[in-house]
């Protein structure tokens, strides 16, 4: 499977929690599959979204979900000791690993070589990182819903795009829906 | 009252509940002081980008935040201030360490220093310079003006602000 894929899989789970969506592609996807209010769409600031979402899920009771792909965890890869050191257990790293740079044409990052970002998470201190197969993703992610612990899920997927245009929403527009959804 | 007290005082009083850092030699009493009270949630940094992306979503979840950070993480910043705090409009107080200024004993840190309020006014960063102690007196309402006003604006404090490098 690849990144588009697996977003139309766990839409529906996605659908009930907050989501803060990685940069390019991810956020094209997740708005072209599922476009509401709980979404927030990243549309510049490689590397950030774990950050967001964990000062999200550090600032109120919801169950954040954070979008990420190997690419912009290892930008931000400063994000797992301080994710590691300070738990919000209503926070949920979802590592989209695809192995390349999706967004930029599919160039190799080195986590699909040598670097397993499973190990740095734990090597940073994060206690529950969960490594699934594409097609586990939802079940997975469910489990670490419900399971009410901060968890790092690094989901291992083919590298591929589709097309489809850019997100047009105004930022402060976006932000400003996605806050009331907060607030709701 | 020490004056990291003082700011400390300010950013509780404008209901400020959710501070990142970086740390600087010059900001140790301040973050000092921001990790000793119960109102405020401290979470350092690892990288200044980092911090404001905790900022960012600590402010959508209804959190008051800041960052307090050294004038090199300007370099580090501009791209998140630009993409994420300015263009989704957001407030973020940033309490700066203004490195190489007067009694600077460092050179290194003049490099940065002569850019610093450049690249500020280039990114339309409303500024403000801490140069005696009591220039403080105007935080509060700094403040209040950050969070009316949904944008970064920056605090700059020098070393004289700070008293100086003690011996050095």
């Amino acid at each position: 499977m690849i990144r588009s894929e697996i977003l139309r899989e766990i839409a529906p789970i996605l659908r009930d929690q907050l989501v803060v969506c990685n940069i390019g592609l991810p956020s094209q996807e997740l708005h072209m599959i599922d476009d509401n209010a709980k979404n927030f769409y990243m549309l510049g600031t490689m590397g950030l979204s774990s950050s967001i979402g964990l000062g999200l899920a550090l600032a109120q009771d919801k169950t954040v979900i954070s979008i990420d792909g190997d690419g912009s965890i290892l930008t931000n890869l400063g994000t797992l000791p301080t994710i590691a050191n300070n738990v919000a257990d209503n926070f949920i790293l979802l590592i989209v690993d695809n192995g390349s740079y999706g967004s930029t044409g599919d160039q190799p990052t080195y986590a699909g070589k040598k670097t397993k970002l499973e190990n740095v998470a734990k090597a940073c201190g994060c206690e529950n990182v969960v490594v699934c197969q594409d097609k586990d993703t939802g079940k997975v992610l469910q489990e670490a819903i419900d399971s009410k612990q901060m968890t790092i899920i690094v989901t291992k997927c083919d590298s591929g795009n589709i097309k489809l245009p850019v997100i047009t929403m105004d930022p402060v527009v976006i932000r400003d829906r996605f806050m009331k959804a907060v607030a709701s | 009252m020490s004056i990291s007290s003082k700011i400390v005082d300010d950013f509780v009083a404008n209901d400020v509940s959710f501070i990142t850092t970086v740390p600087c030699k010059q900001l140790a009493g301040v973050i000092d002081e921001v990790e000793a009270r119960p109102e405020i949630f401290h979470i350092p940094s690892n990288k200044e980008d980092e911090g404001m992306g905790l900022c960012a979503g600590a402010f959508m979840g209804g959190k008051r935040p800041a960052i307090i950070m050294q004038n090199t993480a300007i370099g580090v910043t501009i791209n998140t201030l630009a993409t994420l705090t300015q263009y989704y409009r957001m407030p973020l107080p940033m309490l700066i360490s203004y490195r190489g200024e007067l009694r600077e004993p460092v050179a290194c840190q003049v490099e940065m220093a002569v850019h610093t309020k450049a690249l500020l006014n280039q990114m339309n960063i409303p500024t403000y310079h801490f140069h005696k102690e009591a220039d403080a007196d105007e935080l509060d309402a700094i403040l209040k003006y950050t969070f009316m006003c949904n944008k970064p604006v920056a605090i700059l404090t020098d070393a004289s602000f700070w008293g100086g490098y003690g011996d050095q």
